[in-house]
C-alpha cells in the first residue's frame, strides 16, 4: 500500500495524472512549438543584428525576408550528405541528432503557467513536464547535448573540427559548474528543484529572484552564454579562427540539425533565466492576470532575454582560450560559491 | 610558356611533319588523322611568321611602324635549337618529372619533424594545421602552415604566391602611361599610392615638375585613401576578433569615401585618377563641399569607434601585451609602416622625406610605446585623424592653377587644340599610339603606403615602355616578421596579429 502511494506521488510529480492522449497531444505540440520556434529566432536574430550593423537584414525572400529561414532550410536539406573521409561514420551521422534531441527535449521543461489550464473540459498543465527535478533535468539535458558537440567534432576526421572539440570538452564542462553552482542560490531560495514550483514561489514572495539572487543571475546568465555557445564565449567555432569549429566538416541536413540545436540552446537560455529569475508567467503588479495570457507573457519575457544575447553578439568581441578558463574557474565559479553560502547564512539566520 | 610556344613553333619549322603537327596539336588528341596533322602543319606555318612581335617587347622597341622587320629566322635560339624532340609523350614525362619534385618539394615542408628544439614537449604533443589559402582569417589567399601545441602556437610558415597576377611583368608590356591601371591593382586597397609611387618614379626619370594644385589634390586623395584603408583594416581586424558590428561602421564610412572618389574620377576603386605629370581631371564643383562635410564628419565617427573598442574590456585585454616584437628586430626584417611606429620609432616617409608638398601641412605621427596590437590599433586610429587634419588643411589651401604639367611630350594637350594646332594633334596621335618616351636610367621612388614604405622602382631603357618595374610592397616586408609576432602565444593571437600586420595578397604576390 505505502508503495502504490508512493508510485501514484512520483507519478503525479510528473503529471502522469492527465489522462495519455493529453500527453501525447501536450508532447507533439509542445515539440511543433520548439521547432517553430527555431526559424523565428534565426530570423529575428538576422533582423535585429541587421538593425544593429546599419543594414536591413534579411528581406527579399517573403515580406520583409519572413521566408528567409525556410529558404535557407530548403537550401541546406537538398545540399549534398558530405561525410570527410576518414570520420567515423555512424558517429558524425549520430552526433548532430543528439545535439538536436537533447536541445529540443530541454523545452519540455519550460513551464507556461501556473495552475493546469482548462482545455475543451480537461485539465492541462501548460508544460512537457513538470518534474520535482526539473532543474536536475535541465542540466542532465545540456549536457548530453555537449557529447553532440564532442563527438562530433571527433569524429569527423578534420584538425578544425578536432581543436572545436577540444575547447568544446573545456568550455563546457567548466561553465557548467558555475551555471548549476549559481542556481543553488535560487534552489534555497525556492526550497524546490522544480521549475513551476521556483516560479510559483516568486509570485507567492512577491519578489522576481533576479532582485535578491542579482549575483546569481548575473553568473547564470554568463554561464548561460558560454554553455550555448555564444558571443563573447563562441569558442567553439570561432569562424576567424576555426573556420567554424566543431562543425566545420558538416554540411546540408547535419549542419541544420546543428544549428536547430543552437537556437534552441538559445530559445531556451531566454526562456529559463525568465523562468528563473523574471518570474516565468507572473505580471508585475498584476497578480490575478487570466490563465490565458501565461504563456505569452513568458514568451515576451524570453524574447526581451534573446534580445539581450543577441545585442551581446552585435556588440562584444570574442575573448581568448585561456581568459575563458581563468575567467570561468578563478572568477565565477568562486563568485557563485560565496553566492550561494551567503545565500544559506541569510536563509538560515533570517 | 608565352616565350616558348613561338619558338617551338619555329624550331619544328624545318623538321617535316611530324614534329611540327605535334607542336601545334598540342592540345589536340594524339590519335588526330593525318588529314588533321597537315591542317596542324599549315597553321603551324602561318603563325610562326606573326608570332615573334610579341617576343621583342622586351627590348627596345624601334620597329613599331614596321611590323614585318622581326621575322622568322631572326632569333638565334630558334636556329641553334633545330631538330629537338617535341613529342606528347616526352613531354608528358617531363611534366611527371616536374610533378613529383613539386610534390617532394611539398612534402618535405614538415614542421613537426624540425621543431626538437622549439617545442617543449615531446614532439607527439604537435599539431601541424593548414589555415588557408581558404580560411576566413588569412585576408585573401594566405597560407599559414601553423604547428601548434593544443591551444600554443609554436611555429609558423607564411606561404604567398595564391594570388600571383604577374602585374609588374604585365607592367612592361605596356607604354608608361598605360601601366597605370595595372600597376593600381597591386595593392588593391592602396591605389592612390600605387599610382603615386609609380608615377612619381617615372616623374624622377622624366624630371618633370608637378604642378602644386595636383599635388594638393593627389595629397587630399592619397589621405582618403589612407583613411580608406584603415577602416578596411579596422572592420576585419574587429570582425577577426569577434566584434562584428564595427565592420558595418567602418565600412560606411568607407562608402562616403568610394562616393569621392567616384565623383571626382568616376571610379570607386583602381581610379587612375594620378597621373604621370599631374591628376587626371581637376576636381568637380560640389566636391570640396562634400569632401569638408566628410572631413568634419569623420573625427566624430572615429569617436564612436573607440567608445565601442578602445573602453571594451574584452577587446583591450585581447590586443594588449600580444603579438609584440621590439623595434630593433623589426627594424631587421626591414618592417615599416604602422607596425614599426608602434613600437615607438617615429618613422614616416611623409616627413622623412617629403613628396608632393607634405612638407607644407602640419601633422603629427602618432606612435605606439611597446608594439603590441594595441597599439598598433591606436596608432592606425590616430593615423586617421592626422589625415584627416592633413585633408582639411589641403582642401582649404588648395592653390589655383593646372592640374597637369605643360609639357606636351608628356600630358595630352587640351581637347580644343586638336582641332586647331597640328603640333596638338601630333603630340595627342604620338602619346596615344606610342606612349612617352623616358630618357635611360633607374629610379626607386618610395611613399608613406598605408602599410608602410611602398617604393616604386622603375628602370627605362629609353624606349616607351619600361624595362623593368618592381614594387617594394611593404605587406610582403611585414609579413616576414609574422613568425617572431605569433611564436608561444594562442591560435586567436596569432589570427588578431594577422589582422593587425593587415596584409594584402595582392600587393604581396603581385
Amino acid at each position: 500500500m505505502t508503495q502504490l502511494t508512493e508510485a501514484t506521488t512520483v507519478l503525479s510529480a510528473i503529471n502522469a495524472y492527465e489522462p495519455w492522449y493529453v500527453q501525447i497531444i501536450k508532447t507533439l505540440i509542445i515539440f511543433v512549438i520548439g521547432f517553430s520556434l527555431v526559424p523565428l529566432a534565426l530570423l529575428y536574430e538576422r533582423k535585429l543584428l541587421g538593425r544593429f550593423q546599419n543594414r536591413p537584414g534579411p528581406n527579399r525572400v517573403g515580406i520583409y525576408g519572413s521566408l528567409q529561414p525556410m529558404a535557407d532550410i530548403g537550401k541546406l536539406l537538398f545540399k549534398e550528405q558530405f561525410k570527410p573521409r576518414g570520420a567515423i561514420g555512424w558517429l558524425f551521422v549520430l552526433s548532430p541528432l543528439i545535439a538536436m534531441v537533447s536541445a529540443l527535449a530541454t523545452f519540455m521543461l519550460v513551464p507556461f503557467s501556473g495552475a493546469p489550464q482548462d482545455i475543451l473540459g480537461t485539465d492541462v498543465g501548460l508544460y512537457g513536464l513538470d518534474s520535482d527535478i526539473g532543474l536536475l533535468l535541465f542540466f542532465a539535458l545540456s549536457a548530453i547535448g555537449a557529447y553532440g558537440v564532442l563527438l562530433g567534432g571527433w569524429s569527423s576526421a578534420s584538425k578544425y573540427s578536432f581543436l572545436g572539440a577540444m575547447r568544446a570538452a573545456a568550455q563546457l564542462i567548466s561553465y557548467e559548474a558555475s551555471q548549476a553552482l549559481a542556481l543553488l542560490g535560487v534552489v534555497m531560495t525556492a526550497g524546490s528543484l522544480s521549475l513551476s514550483e521556483i516560479v510559483d514561489q516568486q509570485g507567492d514572495q512577491g519578489i522576481w529572484f533576479l532582485v535578491p539572487q542579482i549575483v546569481g543571475a548575473f553568473i547564470f546568465f554568463v554561464a548561460t552564454l558560454a554553455e550555448i555557445n555564444r558571443t563573447p564565449f563562441d569558442l567553439l567555432e570561432a569562424d576567424s579562427e576555426l573556420v567554424a569549429g566543431f562543425m566545420t566538416e558538416y554540411g546540408g541536413g547535419r549542419f541544420a540539425l546543428y544549428y536547430v540545436a543552437e537556437y534552441v540552446h538559445l530559445i531556451m537560455a531566454g526562456a529559463m533565466f525568465s523562468t528563473l529569475f523574471l518570474g516565468g508567467w507572473h505580471i508585475p503588479f498584476w497578480q490575478d492576470a487570466p490563465g490565458f495570457l501565461d504563456p505569452f507573457v513568458v514568451l515576451a519575457k524570453t524574447v526581451v532575454m534573446v534580445s539581450i544575447i543577441i545585442w551581446i553578439r552585435a556588440t562584444l568581441p570574442r575573448v581568448r582560450y585561456d581568459q575563458l578558463m581563468s575567467f570561468g574557474w578563478k572568477i565565477l565559479l568562486p563568485l557563485a560559491t560565496l553566492n550561494a553560502l551567503v545565500t544559506a547564512i541569510v536563509l538560515v539566520a533570517f | 610558356m608565352t616565350e616558348e610556344r613561338p619558338k617551338d613553333e619555329e624550331r619544328d619549322g624545318p623538321v617535316p611533319e611530324d614534329g611540327s603537327a605535334a607542336a601545334a596539336t598540342r592540345e589536340h588528341d594524339m590519335d588526330a588523322t593525318t588529314g588533321e596533322r597537315e591542317r596542324g602543319a599549315r597553321i603551324a606555318d602561318e603563325t610562326s611568321g606573326t608570332t615573334p612581335q610579341g617576343d621583342t617587347s622586351g627590348q627596345p622597341n624601334e620597329g613599331d611602324a614596321h611590323p614585318g622587320t622581326t621575322g622568322t629566322g631572326q632569333d638565334p635560339e630558334a636556329a641553334s635549337g633545330g631538330g629537338a624532340p617535341t613529342a606528347l609523350k616526352e613531354r608528358d614525362e617531363d611534366w611527371e618529372e616536374l610533378t613529383k619534385r613539386y610534390r617532394a618539394s611539398e612534402a618535405s615542408i614538415d614542421f613537426s619533424t624540425q621543431l626538437g628544439a622549439v617545442a617543449t614537449q615531446d614532439e607527439a604533443e604537435l599539431l601541424t594545421i593548414n589555415m588557408g589559402p581558404h580560411h576566413p582569417a588569412t585576408h585573401g589567399v594566405l597560407r599559414l602552415l601553423t604547428t601548434l601545441e593544443g591551444e600554443v602556437v609554436r611555429d609558423v610558415k607564411p606561404i604567398i604566391g595564391y594570388l600571383h597576377t604577374g602585374i609588374e611583368k604585365t607592367a612592361e608590356d605596356k607604354a608608361y602611361w598605360k601601366a597605370i591601371p595595372v600597376v593600381e591593382r597591386m595593392d588593391y586597397l592602396a591605389y592612390y599610392f600605387n599610382a603615386q609611387a609609380y608615377c612619381g618614379a617615372v616623374e624622377d626619370l622624366l624630371d618633370l615638375d608637378v604642378p602644386k594644385r595636383a599635388q594638393y589634390l593627389r595629397v587630399i586623395h592619397l589621405e582618403l585613401n589612407r583613411i580608406m584603408s584603415h577602416l578596411v583594416w579596422l572592420g576585419t581586424t574587429a570582425l577577426d576578433i569577434g566584434a562584428m558590428s564595427i565592420l558595418w561602421y567602418a565600412f560606411r564610412e568607407r562608402e562616403t569615401i568610394l562616393d569621392l572618389f567616384e565623383y571626382s574620377s568616376g571610379q570607386r576603386m583602381h581610379t587612375r585618377f594620378i597621373q604621370i605629370g599631374g591628376v587626371a581631371d581637376d576636381i568637380p564643383a560640389g566636391w570640396a563641399d562634400k569632401l569638408l562635410r566628410f572631413v568634419e564628419e569623420m573625427p566624430r565617427r572615429l569617436d564612436q569607434y573607440e567608445a565601442m573598442l578602445s573602453k571594451n574590456e574584452i577587446f583591450l585585454q585581447r590586443m594588449k601585451d600580444t603579438g609584440a616584437v621590439s623595434a630593433e628586430k623589426l627594424q631587421e626584417w626591414g618592417v615599416t609602416g604602422p607596425l614599426l611606429r608602434a613600437a615607438g620609432v617615429p618613422w614616416d616617409l611623409r616627413k622623412a622625406t617629403p613628396y608632393s608638398s607634405y612638407d607644407d601641412f602640419d601633422f603629427k605621427i602618432p606612435v605606439g610605446t611597446t608594439g603590441d596590437n594595441y597599439d598598433r590599433y591606436a596608432v592606425r586610429i590616430g593615423e586617421m585623424r592626422e589625415s584627416v587634419k592633413i585633408i582639411h588643411q589641403a582642401i582649404e589651401g588648395l592653390p589655383e592653377g593646372p592640374v597637369m604639367t605643360g609639357d606636351r611630350k608628356v600630358a595630352l594637350p587640351p581637347r580644343h587644340e586638336l582641332a586647331t594646332s597640328m603640333e596638338a594633334l601630333i603630340h595627342h596621335f604620338k602619346l596615344v599610339t606610342e606612349g612617352m618616351r623616358v630618357p635611360e636610367g633607374e629610379s626607386y621612388y618610395p611613399i608613406e603606403g598605408p602599410r608602410g614604405e611602398l617604393g616604386c622602382f622603375v628602370r627605362s631603357d629609353g624606349s616607351s615602355k619600361p624595362a623593368r618595374v618592381h614594387m617594394r610592397d611593404p605587406s610582403f616586408i611585414n609579413l616576414q616578421a609574422y613568425g617572431d609576432m605569433v611564436r608561444g602565444g594562442y591560435i586567436a593571437d596569432m589570427i588578431a596579429t594577422l589582422a593587425c600586420i593587415d596584409p594584402l595578397l595582392g600587393g604581396i604576390d603581385r
